[in-house]
């Protein structure tokens, strides 16, 4: 066992954990942190993405003890004051979603790709987001969704 | 009282693109997927299985496993014996179907690769898997039937004790049936003096890989035994369990909660869920089990798997004659709880919109040794739409025409409607002139054809291909007394009730049970239209089998034109108990009042009371007329009069290019006609959702079995799910004649986009390349097909040759288009 200690959602964590705890394991199971999801085993679908230090990981691909230290930010720190982020807004608005098991990690890889490229292409978002698997929407609301939260949205219509 | 106001009609629900209820909770992470469930003193459960496809069960050594930290039990098939119950077939498509015994785990024989054979009980998920790994089975390999047509020859059993591996042989013939001639004959005529097109065309196995694993829980501490399962269908596993296992059916509960996505892949009683089921009553605790993303793909159920052969007979002008279908439909190594029945869901749909004389279907149905397959989003109509797409298209190249003008030549005309087909049913409505005008306008399909005769003519290395599909199904599973007369274990109503609270709000109950279909919104639009009260006022329940009593579950395209006429039954029931109790109290007859915007007026006055107020007066039953129940809540269970049969045209744009094999979409354009719409947003999620399915059909998943029956395609890394960065924005619009069998005039939309799409993007592909000899590749079309297909014969090139024995076994090899003087 090993000793964490680290930042999630704003609050300060500590817990000994097995070496080979993955982080998303850490998050669901000790915290609770249920919002953040396994989609898979081979990390290609992205559900788990949470942000480690301000740039977005699948945390199934992290151990927990490499957040040691660290300050992670799940689907459900995303949220101030009861004020969804403006991503969490987007996806709602634009029907990004539907069963939502992939929205978490989603969620958090699009509000990581509009803080390294503000006003993204159409392409830039689908290469942004090609690391996470949706099976229910096409993309195509997704890719919307994003637009809409960049400001670049035409208005949504079905 | 207050005086009676309309609603002004701006503010009727249906018809609005209304924010779905739902999304608060899953955009925040404040979700209840099973595998989030914590209970106290919960076990976990880890499987044991098979590598091997079919191997006999020599012995299991469980003495390490047992041995290890907070391991508390392991479990074998023979340790579980009877009171793990078994997996059920619901639809035995023929009385005499070979149907062999499915057991949860096996104890003497495995049957496919991946089959669990044994389960550990730990205390946490990561001891259970440990323990797992040192559960050593010995097996005595035996010979697996892999190939779905070595199979049907019976070479190597798949159960050698049922002597065969062939299930059930099903057949449809429009002379045996009376719907139309004899496909026979049409067939002769046409060699004689027409065009026969023949093929045989591959529907790969797929998998339909919903994004949330499936996850099980079982409570066995209450009075009722709670399963909490990422399934579509809680009530058709609730039947399961306490039919398999002898558990009064009143003494379990099953609680379907927030479920990730299905698409017909958790329409299944699963033996995870049996085992699960048959170890928490053993222990006496809370077990849970969540499978891996690798075991998913492994063990929860296929979908299509089918050779399709198949003969059009069609005079010279382009009018079809006679429709002949032969299918191989591989099963796997059990008949799932639907199974057969898939390949006889299509069997309706061959003939799609066109007006064939004459029709046969034959579809003989066989056990592998590979995953068992079931219902995949379009169950049977996706293959169906394929087949006759593909050939339609096929038809107009033989005749030089447009492969549109071939099929209007050929489909109902909007006037024919309703319109009893050559398979027995009967259209009720639809419009395909106007759904293919709308289509071509927004594609753009003469300009395209432009750029394509363009790009043929210079000889440019990228060509451009345009694909058509203009598709029907059959859905809204379905009238009871059809599903009987096809041997189906279950009737296809739907049920909902109704609750009135005394606060004013509303509790609806269905029987639908959603996994991401935006049933909570769509369904509170009907119910606040109906009684006229705040859309946020409604509430909708449902996947609870102790809240939602009654339900046959969601597949199919059901939810909407089955359950929602469920809901509309139940509203007007309540509208009626409430109107005498409103004419007692405004003291009015009950002939003189009218309901209008959630009020009953008293004609002719300013007097009138809302409905709600009615709830509260029959809540604290006070004053209300003499001998009145004080409750206006009701329930209605709506058996379908018909299926149901949306429509459109869908049009796509590929380029090909023709050095590498690569390929492009450039434009894809669908108008569907499904009737009303309830919440266009929500239609255009099902739409885009479904067009990608389908569109990834035929470009990039199916499942591989190696020599051995290894399923490689085992992972996300081998089985080609679509990323953003593979798909477009897609064109969608809609025409609409309302379905005249609903109240509503709906139609389902749920599983029209992957019918339809698929045969869109091939026919697309193979247009691009016809001209260099190409007259189909098989699915999915990888740049190393279409490379191939353009550079020879190979993988991609023609079929007709395979197709040929289903016409003539006697002159094998005889030029199909002859007829043509091609």
């Amino acid at each position: 066992m090993t000793r964490i200690s680290l930042t999630v959602d704003g609050a300060s964590v500590s817990d000994d954990v097995e070496p080979r705890m993955l982080l998303v394991q850490y998050l669901r199971e000790r915290l609770g942190k249920t919002g953040t999801v396994i989609g898979c085993d081979t990390s290609n679908c992205g559900a788990c993405t949470v942000h480690l230090d301000g740039t977005s990981v699948k945390s199934c691909n992290v151990l927990a003890v490499q957040a040691d230290g660290g300050e992670v930010t799940t689907i459900e720190g995303l949220a101030t004051d009861g004020q969804l982020h403006p991503v969490q807004e987007a996806f709602r608005e634009c029907h990004g979603l539907q069963c939502g098991f992939c929205t978490p990690g989603m969620i958090m890889q699009s509000v990581a790709l509009l803080q390294e490229n503000p006003k993204p292409t159409e392409e830039e978002i689908r290469l942004g987001l090609e690391g996470n698997l949706c099976r229910c929407t096409g993309y195509h609301n997704i890719v919307r969704a994003v637009q809409h939260a960049s400001g670049q949205g035409e208005e949504v219509t079905a | 009282m207050t005086a009676t106001q309309e609603r002004p009609t701006e503010t009727r629900e249906i018809g609005r693109d209304r924010r779905r209820k739902e999304d608060q909770r899953l955009i925040t992470g404040r979700t209840r997927w099973t595998d989030n469930l914590q209970l106290p003193g919960m076990l976990h459960l880890a499987m044991v299985r098979s590598p091997f496809a079919h191997a006999r069960i020599a012995s299991i050594d469980t003495s390490a496993a047992k041995q290890s930290t907070n391991v508390v039990a392991v479990l074998t098939g023979a340790d579980l014996a009877e009171t793990q119950g078994a997996c059920i077939n619901a639809w035995a498509i023929t009385t005499d179907q070979v149907t062999p015994a499915h057991p949860p785990l096996p104890a003497d024989r495995v049957t496919f690769a991946g089959e669990a054979v044994a389960v550990v009980v730990a205390r946490s998920a990561a001891e259970a898997r440990d323990a797992a790994e040192l559960v050593d089975v010995e097996y005595d390999e035996l010979p697996a039937a892999l190939d779905l047509k070595e199979a049907a020859a019976d070479k190597v059993l798949a159960h050698p004790d049922l002597g065969t591996n062939k299930s059930a042989f099903w057949k449809f013939d429009s002379a045996e049936a009376g719907t139309g001639g004899n496909v026979d004959e049409a067939i002769e005529k046409a060699r004689a003096d027409g065009i026969v097109i023949e093929r045989e065309y591959r529907q790969q196995r797929l998998i339909p890989a919903f994004m949330e694993p499936r996850s099980v829980v079982v409570d066995p501490t209450g009075e009722q035994i709670t399963m909490w399962s990422a399934t579509q269908i809680p009530h058709i596993l609730r039947f399961a369990l306490a039919a398999t296992t002898g558990v009064p059916e009143s003494k379990i509960r099953v609680i379907a909660p927030d479920v990730g996505g299905g698409f017909g892949g958790k329409l299944q009683q699963t033996p995870e869920e049996m085992v699960a089921f048959a170890v928490a009553r053993r222990l006496g605790k809370p077990v849970k089990y969540t499978e891996t993303r690798s075991e998913s793909l492994m063990s929860a159920h296929h979908g299509r798997d089918q050779w399709q052969k198949l003969t059009l007979a069609a005079t010279k002008d382009g009018t079809v004659t006679g429709l002949k279908v032969d299918l191989l439909a591989d099963l796997g190594s059990y008949v799932a709880i639907v199974g057969g029945g898939v390949p006889v869901l299509g069997a309706f749909m061959f003939n799609a919109i066109y007006k064939f004389p004459a029709y046969q279907f034959n579809c003989q149905t066989v056990l592998t040794n590979k995953t068992w397959t079931d219902a995949y989003r379009g169950a049977g109509r996706p293959e169906a739409t394929y087949a006759i797409e593909r050939l339609m298209s096929e038809l107009a190249a033989e005749l030089d025409m447009d492969p549109l003008e071939v099929r209007e030549k050929n489909w109902i005309k909007h006037e024919e409607f309703p319109f009893t087909t050559v398979a027995g049913l009967e259209y009720d409505s639809g419009n395909y002139e106007a759904a293919t005008a709308r289509a071509k306008e927004l594609f753009g399909y003469d300009e395209l054809r432009a750029e394509q005769k363009r790009r043929r003519d210079s000889g440019d290395t990228v060509q451009l291909g345009i694909g058509i599909s203009t598709f029907t199904e059959m859905c809204g599973l379905a009238p009871s007394r059809v599903l009987g007369s096809l041997n189906y274990g279950a009737g296809g109503w739907e049920h909902a009730s109704v609750r009135m609270l005394a606060t004013g709000k509303v509790e609806v109950v269905t029987g639908a049970s959603a996994h991401g279909q935006g049933h909570e919104t769509a369904f509170s639009q009907i119910v606040a239209d109906r009684l006229g009260v705040p859309f946020e006022d409604v509430e909708i329940l449902h996947g609870d089998t102790q809240v939602s009593h009654k339900g046959l579950d969601t597949y199919g395209s059901r939810s909407l034109v089955v359950g929602g006429e469920a809901l509309v039954l139940a509203a007007d029931k309540v509208i009626e108990k409430a109107k005498p109790i409103a004419a007692h109290l405004l003291e009015a007859s009950v002939d003189d009042l009218e309901f209008s915007g959630g009020r009953f007026s008293v004609r002719g006055t300013d007097q009138g009371m809302a409905i709600t107020e009615i709830a509260t007066a029959a809540f604290a039953a006070h004053n209300l007329p003499d001998g009145m129940e004080p409750t206006i809540d009701s329930e209605a269970t709506y058996d379908p009069v018909n299926f149901n049969f949306p429509h459109g045209t869908h049009l796509c744009a590929m380029e090909v290019d023709t050095e590498t094999g690569a390929l492009r979409m450039r434009k894809y354009v669908c108008v569907d006609d499904i009737g009303n719409i309830i919440n266009p947003l929500i239609v255009s999620g099902q739409v885009h959702g479904g067009l990608v399915q389908g569109i990834a059909q035929a470009l990039w998943e199916e499942a591989v079995y190696d020599e051995s029956g290894t399923l490689v395609t085992g992972s996300f890394v081998d089985y080609l799910l679509p990323t953003a960065a593979d798909t477009i924005s897609f064109d969608i619009d809609h025409t609409t004649s309302p379905s005249t069998t609903n109240s509503l005039g709906t139609k389902g939309v749920g599983e029209a986009g992957t019918i339809a799409s698929t045969p869109a993007v091939v026919n697309a592909v193979v247009d691009a390349v016809r001209h260099l000899g190409v007259d189909d590749i098989r699915m999915p079309c990888t740049p190393e097909r279409v490379w191939k297909a353009i550079n020879g014969p190979g993988a991609g090139g023609s079929t007709e040759a395979a197709a040929m024995p289903h016409f003539d076994q006697s002159e094998p090899g005889q030029d199909s288009t002859e007829g043509a003087g091609a």
